[in-house]
């Protein structure tokens, strides 16, 4: 048989007729079919289905897929100022090496013996967050920051036996809406009910006045975001926390860790859970795709117990090497099916060695250095931007990475400016007119390390010129 | 059996490498960043002042401080030391493909590693083109009317049709009087555990003698109460329900959802379409059955797709067409909100787009027969090794795609468990099996799949290697016991990792734990 | 410092009657019967299969066992010190060469019994140590009706050497029936069967990876889980009749009720409205008591009755007055599991009776939780 011979498909070595005749052989059959026979007649599809031709050369596949990629319009080839739950960082090109390395692309769950390196990874991961956040049980990742969240507060709930929950109102509707669902509609008997509490108009730090009328007995977790959806540093986490202890309530807080070089861990002003997202640490956003979270708490038995997600624990081998093992693994769905807590499965373990990687390849100081530019580039942003005439930052001080301009005073839309924006090449904040109405015409800008001055200064010429009368 | 395959004189590669909190150097670098430029610090002054002082952070995170070849060099060690289908892997239940490289080249590209999922509509044209083509041809191969890729892995799939039940029922006013949720004992673990998460109780169907639940269990479970009925089919014992027609008439008949989790699609694939059998929705994995990688568990994506009655409560926002370009449905007031932020892992949709475009219908088909093809090649030569027994060895005919295999007796005759065996299989270079999911109806359970991926040289060297195994648990079962003798390391020492006392997930609480010291 | 023990024994003609078609060897008649058949002795290799993974307690664990056949010959052969208590059974080993030894190995503080036999030897041992030291079974007699034993010898090995083990601290213990069969009367066609008691069994759940993990939180969680609800969602005005077992235990205790262990109770508005009911008492019960009541009861030993083992009380009469549609079966998950086949039974001595419970119904597993099991007559 030739190699481009029909049947000969480049990922299918048994195609060959005379191998199936082979194996049909040793198998007793006379044909493939046969070996059907467990489904009945009227289960099957007779028909024909309906696909694309195939285009078995990987030429002519590069040839179609490039082409529709290439339809698209990079954040890289443009100027983005986009953040909202997905945010643009420099990915060492190390991490991409090793994330693509075949053995980890390719593992699946593994045993010990099969898998020792893989696991050592996962094991640095969690060590590593461990550090950033000051904790010391983390969880394998889970999807994303709001599923993190979501299992963060049903955690509590569990703790507690108590069915109700405290969260920003400003948060993320994205992750708002995944929390929600975590939480379950109303209808359900084991419904935990989400209250918003409100953001002081003045700073866009928690109203804890309006913390201290929803709190109360029933109340099983307080959910805060630092830094927030909106971009502001909430520094009244250790009141915030206090007010929890004191009504027998979890204090849960949800971090972006690329801050945690130059913002105070979670831990040091009172966070009982820690939950996050993994993005930021060295995953390409791929249109939304590089999301993971990650679940962090004190190491103790109760919280240890109620954990979701799989937990790579440090042990030996009988010979006294370091190996690595899952822990509480029974607990988990895994185990228990309906009885475990919640679920768990596939999840984001790749970005989970590219994590680690990144938090190596940083360290103590390049995680103070990529945070204090970060802040010194965005905070220079803000200010440039709110020099332009019409605009305003709503809080000028005490954010993080992202912040919130004000385009009331151009008597233009969001809409509008950001489609302007976007024919010089620039992809504006992100649109929140609809989600904070009282916000008035407003867009999240996010600045990172990635922007440069000058880029910042583009943003501003361009900004000047379409809001201009 | 005696064989006179050579096997593999294989030797892992053995590092030594120490954990990387243990590395490094005070003082060295691996990233840097550049200071602010001049004119950004005039400007705004020293950055750390910028965050409110009750926020700033005092300590330094206890990091390695490495270089950025150390840094590259440790984790290439620790790659060199996972087998991760370097040899051959069987695993079952996961269906091991080949994961073209090509696709893995592709999501590096920037127009989508680059790419922010709050980008305006028009800017993302190619990337929505690819998703809605992975939905019509998903369409086709199932009869659904609506694929999202929303949930990030099979099991939040099942979250997600757990979360389409609610929202449909309520919508109907039921949802109180319809909670509860009728699963198998066979159906993957996360049918029961994403049901009972979603608030639903949830009925288990156990097996009888054939290998599946009857249809009178079935009837007994069914009831006013009843939401849905989520089933895999074939089972992980590759034995097709074939009364699953009758199943979803009668779950229908009692005012129910139907959902097939289609986690061993790879078998069925162009043979049947759950539309046909009646479902009301299905999900793949794309990281599966459709040539994802898996990444040692995500990246990964739920396919999940319904018929047009239950699409209106899925989650959004759906791509569809709309002239010649495609755009967000955003406008849908019965969706059921998120189950995840954003469209889901887009880059696993392409490599799925790809992978089905690589193999048209007739590949497809193809890719189905060698799979079942390869497993009762398999049966029959696992069926001469000593210590082994088929599942449900009274159902003698032909299995699916994969079989649930156990070494009871090869235990009870030698004491070697399959744990052992496990072990002593990455001896040869071979990934260790998948044994089975949780509860083990069979004793010593593991369950191979070889795909169409495997070619009949691999599955007769993997054959061999149980065979040897086998071998040497009755004749020298000491060195199985001990396996591995060839790995990365040794085989883990008896630690009871669920003791407080002793498990240790961050080197903060191992340092604490075991080395006496306080953690930093 | 003193060693810990771990006591021994073996019934070595358990077994012996399963291959020649007899059931049970208790009684020298049968014995010699089964002997006449043909039978060989199966207790012995079996056991030393179990024996053999206890190896690595020999430094640290002292082992105690009577002299010759009933352990000492066995431990020996695969390398084992022992210390000897009791008699030498010499060539007839009885029930009172078994029940002398466990007394001898609860006098000097054994910290788990582990013994090969059946139904039987588990009853002599019970008998004289209760639940005060652990005990368990290694699988080798004809008929296991009793939760005490491990899946396989391999499997009783294992637990016992996971019970010396440091840190083996967190293996938990179950309760566990041990049913007294009257084999006489087996033999002579009648059924005849009650719950003697319950047994303290280490129970080590099975690894599921080589990750090494410990002991699952095993069905007795989901239980008392499951007996609060039930206890909470009972209605006022009616009658609660709870069978014999452990399960059915646990909601006396949620409402803080004694309850009779081996009896049936009833339980009218949260009190205890009489105990140890026999069958007269509840047939005498329900015809006073306004309709419908309901009965909960637990499944029994290792075999999956629901009726006929250890709850007789639970005569035809007394179910058909109460009706199929208001008896609650709680079990775990786990228990149901283990049933090969997975059927439930019932055996209430009419064949008719059996029948009407027959068919599919739903077992409450935990709360919210339930399976749907196969009852056959």
């Amino acid at each position: 048989m030739r190699g481009n011979a029909p049947g000969a498909h480049p990922y299918m070595a048994n195609a060959l007729p005379e191998t199936k005749q082979a194996m049909l052989a040793e198998i007793g059959a006379r044909s493939i079919e046969e070996l059907f026979h467990q489904i009945p007649a009227d289960h099957r599809f007779r028909g024909e289905l309906k696909l694309p031709a195939a285009m078995r050369s990987e030429a002519e596949l590069k040839r179609h897929l490039l082409g529709l990629l290439r339809r698209n319009r990079s954040c890289e080839e443009n100027l983005s100022f986009l953040g909202a739950g997905c945010w643009q960082h420099h990915v060492p090109a190390i991490v991409d090496e090793i994330a693509g390395r075949s053995e980890f692309l390719t593992s699946v769950w593994g045993t010990s013996s099969s898998d020792h390196g893989r696991n050592q990874a996962w094991f640095e991961f969690t060590s590593q967050l461990a550090e950033l956040v000051r904790m010391d049980f983390v969880g394998l990742p889970v999807y994303s920051w709001g599923c993190a969240a979501g299992h963060a507060l049903r955690m509590a709930s569990r703790l507690n036996g108590r069915r109700e929950v405290l969260v920003p109102r400003a948060t993320c509707p994205e992750r708002l809406s995944v929390i929600r669902n975590y939480c379950e509609p109303e209808q359900m008997e084991s419904h935990i009910k989400v209250t918003l509490v409100d953001y002081q108009p003045g700073n866009g730090r928690l109203d804890l006045a309006d913390l201290k009328r929803k709190l109360g007995p029933d109340i099983a977790a307080v959910y805060i975001e630092v830094p927030g959806y909106l971009g502001t540093i909430e520094s009244q986490g250790a009141e915030i926390a206090r007010m929890a202890r004191a009504a027998g309530a979890e204090m849960i807080v949800g971090v972006d860790p690329i801050s945690l070089g130059v913002l105070a861990a979670p831990a040091d002003y009172g966070a009982d859970i820690v939950v996050g997202t993994t993005q930021t640490l060295g995953i390409h956003m791929f249109a939304g795709g590089g999301l993971g979270g990650f679940i962090a708490s004190r190491d103790e038995d109760r919280y240890a117990r109620e954990y979701p997600t799989l937990n790579v624990s440090i042990t030996s081998s009988v010979k006294g090497e370091p190996a690595f093992g899952l822990s509480l693994l029974h607990q988990s769905s895994y185990g228990l099916r309906d009885k475990g807590k919640d679920w768990t499965g596939n999840s984001t373990y790749l970005w989970a060695i590219a994590s680690a990687v990144y938090m190596s390849a940083l360290g103590p100081a390049g995680f103070r250095e990529v945070g204090e530019l970060i802040l010194a580039q965005s905070h220079f942003a803000a200010k440039r931007i709110a020099s332009v005439p019409g605009l305003s930052v709503a809080w000028p001080g005490g954010f993080f990475k992202e912040f919130v301009v004000r385009f009331d005073g151009t008597g233009k839309s969001v809409a509008a400016i950001n489609r302007a924006l976007a024919a010089k090449g620039i992809f504006g904040g992100k649109d929140l007119s609809a989600e904070f109405p009282e916000l008035g015409q407003s867009a999240l800008y996010c600045v990172t390390e990635i922007h440069s001055a000058e880029d910042i200064e583009r943003l501003v010429g361009a900004l000047a010129e379409v809001v201009r009368p | 059996m005696t064989s006179n395959i050579k096997l593999p004189n294989y030797h892992g590669a053995r590092w030594d490498e120490p954990v990387v909190m243990e590395m490094g150097v005070p003082g060295r670098r691996g990233a840097v960043f550049p200071a602010p430029a001049p004119a950004v610090a005039a400007a705004v002054g020293d950055a750390a002042s910028l965050v409110p002082a009750s926020m700033r952070r005092q300590d330094r995170p206890a990091l390695p401080e490495m270089t950025e070849p150390d840094v590259l060099r440790h984790y290439l060690h620790l790659s060199q030391m996972v087998l991760g289908m370097m040899g051959i892997s069987l695993f079952g239940t996961c269906t091991m493909k080949y994961n073209p490289r090509l696709n893995e080249w592709l999501q590096m590209r920037p127009e989508l590693a680059e790419l922010h999922p709050l980008q305006d509509e028009s800017t993302m044209q190619g990337m929505l083109e690819i998703v809605h083509g992975l939905d019509l041809i998903l369409r086709e191969l199932s009869g659904m009317d609506q694929f999202v890729f929303q949930a990030a892995g099979g099991a939040d799939a099942a979250y997600t049709q757990t979360c389409v039940t609610r929202g449909y029922f309520a919508a109907r006013g039921e949802l109180e009087q319809r909670n509860e949720i009728i699963t198998t004992i066979q159906a993957h673990p996360c049918n029961p555990a994403t049901a009972a998460t979603a608030g639903f109780k949830v009925i288990t169907l156990p097996l009888e003698e054939n290998g599946y639940p009857s249809i009178e269990a079935l009837k007994a479970a069914l009831s006013p109460r009843t939401a849905a009925l989520m089933t895999n089919n074939p089972d992980d014992m590759g034995i097709y329900n074939p009364q699953i027609r009758e199943w979803v008439r009668l779950v229908h008949e009692a005012g129910g959802l139907a959902f097939y989790d289609h986690a061993n699609f790879n078998g069925v694939m162009s043979k049947i379409r759950a539309r046909d059998l009646g479902f009301d929705a299905c999900m793949f994995m794309l990281h599966k059955t459709f040539g994802g990688a898996k990444g040692g568990g995500g990246p990964a994506t739920g396919a999940y797709g319904c018929t047009a009655a239950l699409a209106p409560f899925l989650p959004g926002p759906v791509v569809v067409k709309d002239g010649a370009g495609y755009r967000l449905d955003r406008n849908r007031p019965q969706s059921v909100g998120k189950v995840r932020e954003f469209l889901g892992n887009l880059q696993v949709v392409l490599k799925a787009y790809s992978w089905c475009r690589a193999m048209g219908a007739e590949g497809i088909a193809e890719a189905s027969d060698l799979s079942v093809l390869a497993n009762n090649y398999m049966d029959k030569k696992l069926g001469q090794i000593r210590g082994l027994v088929r599942s449900h060895p009274k159902n003698t005919a032909h299995r699916m795609e994969m079989t649930r295999w156990g070494m009871g007796p090869l235990k009870e005759e030698t004491g070697v468990n399959i744990f052992d065996v496990q072990n002593r299989m990455t001896d040869f270079g071979v990934d260790a099996f998948w044994l089975s999911h949780d509860p083990w109806v069979v004793p010593e359970p593991f369950t191979p799949e070889a795909g169409e991926l495997w070619s009949k040289e691999d599955i007769d060297t993997w054959i061999a290697v149980i065979q040897r195994i086998s071998d040497e648990a009755y004749s020298t079962p000491e060195l199985v016991k001990n396996a591995p003798h060839k790995a990365a390391i040794a085989k883990l020492a008896p630690e009871n990792l669920d003791d407080p006392a002793v498990w240790a997930t961050t080197w903060r609480a191992y340092q604490r734990k075991r080395k006496g010291k306080a953690a930093a | 410092m003193q060693k810990r023990r771990l006591g021994v024994i073996v019934n070595p003609i358990a077994g012996m009657g399963g291959r020649v078609g007899l059931t049970g060897t208790v009684g020298r008649e049968t014995l010699a019967r089964a002997r006449a058949l043909g039978a060989a002795p199966v207790a012995p290799a079996r056991a030393a299969r179990a024996f053999a993974l206890l190896r690595p307690l020999a430094e640290t664990v002292e082992l105690l066992a009577p002299p010759g056949t009933m352990g000492a010959e066995l431990l020996r052969a695969v390398g084992l010190a022992v210390r000897e208590v009791g008699r030498d059974p010499a060539a007839d080993t009885s029930p009172e060469h078994t029940r002398e030894a466990a007394e001898w190995m609860q006098r000097l503080g054994a910290e788990l019994l582990l013994f090969a036999g059946g139904d039987g030897t588990a009853r002599d041992i019970l008998g004289v140590i209760g639940g005060r030291v652990p005990m368990l079974g290694i699988p080798t007699g004809v008929k296991m009706h009793s939760a005490v034993f491990a899946a396989s010898p391999d499997a009783a090995g294992e637990v016992a050497c996971a019970w010396f083990a440091p840190g083996g601290a967190r293996i938990g213990l179950r309760e566990a029936e041990v049913m007294d069969l009257d084999e006489e009367a087996i033999r002579a066609g009648r059924v005849s069967a009650r719950l003697f008691g319950h047994a303290q069994v280490p129970h080590l759940p099975r690894l599921v990876q080589n990750a090494k993990a410990g002991p699952r939180p095993d069905d007795e969680a989901e239980i008392a889980a499951l007996a609060g609800r039930l206890a909470a969602g009972m209605a006022p005005g009616r009658l609660y009749l709870l069978g014999p077992g452990t399960s059915t235990r646990r909601i006396a205790e949620r409402l803080t009720l004694p309850k009779t262990l081996l009896g049936v109770d009833a339980i009218l508005d949260r009190r205890l409205l009489a105990a140890d009911l026999n069958e007269n008492a509840l047939l005498a019960l329900l015809d006073e008591a306004p309709r419908p009541v309901t009965l909960i009861v637990g499944v029994t030993g290792g075999q999956g009755f629901l009726f006929g083992r250890g709850n007789q009380q639970l005569s035809p009469p007394v179910l058909r007055r109460i009706g199929r549609e208001n008896i609650i079966v709680m079990a775990g998950a786990g228990k149901l599991g283990a049933l090969d086949p997975p059927w439930l039974r019932a055996d209430t001595g009419d064949p008719e009776t059996d029948r009407w419970l027959s068919g599919y119904r739903r077992v409450e597993t935990g709360p919210d939780r339930s399976m749907i099991m196969r009852l056959v007559a």
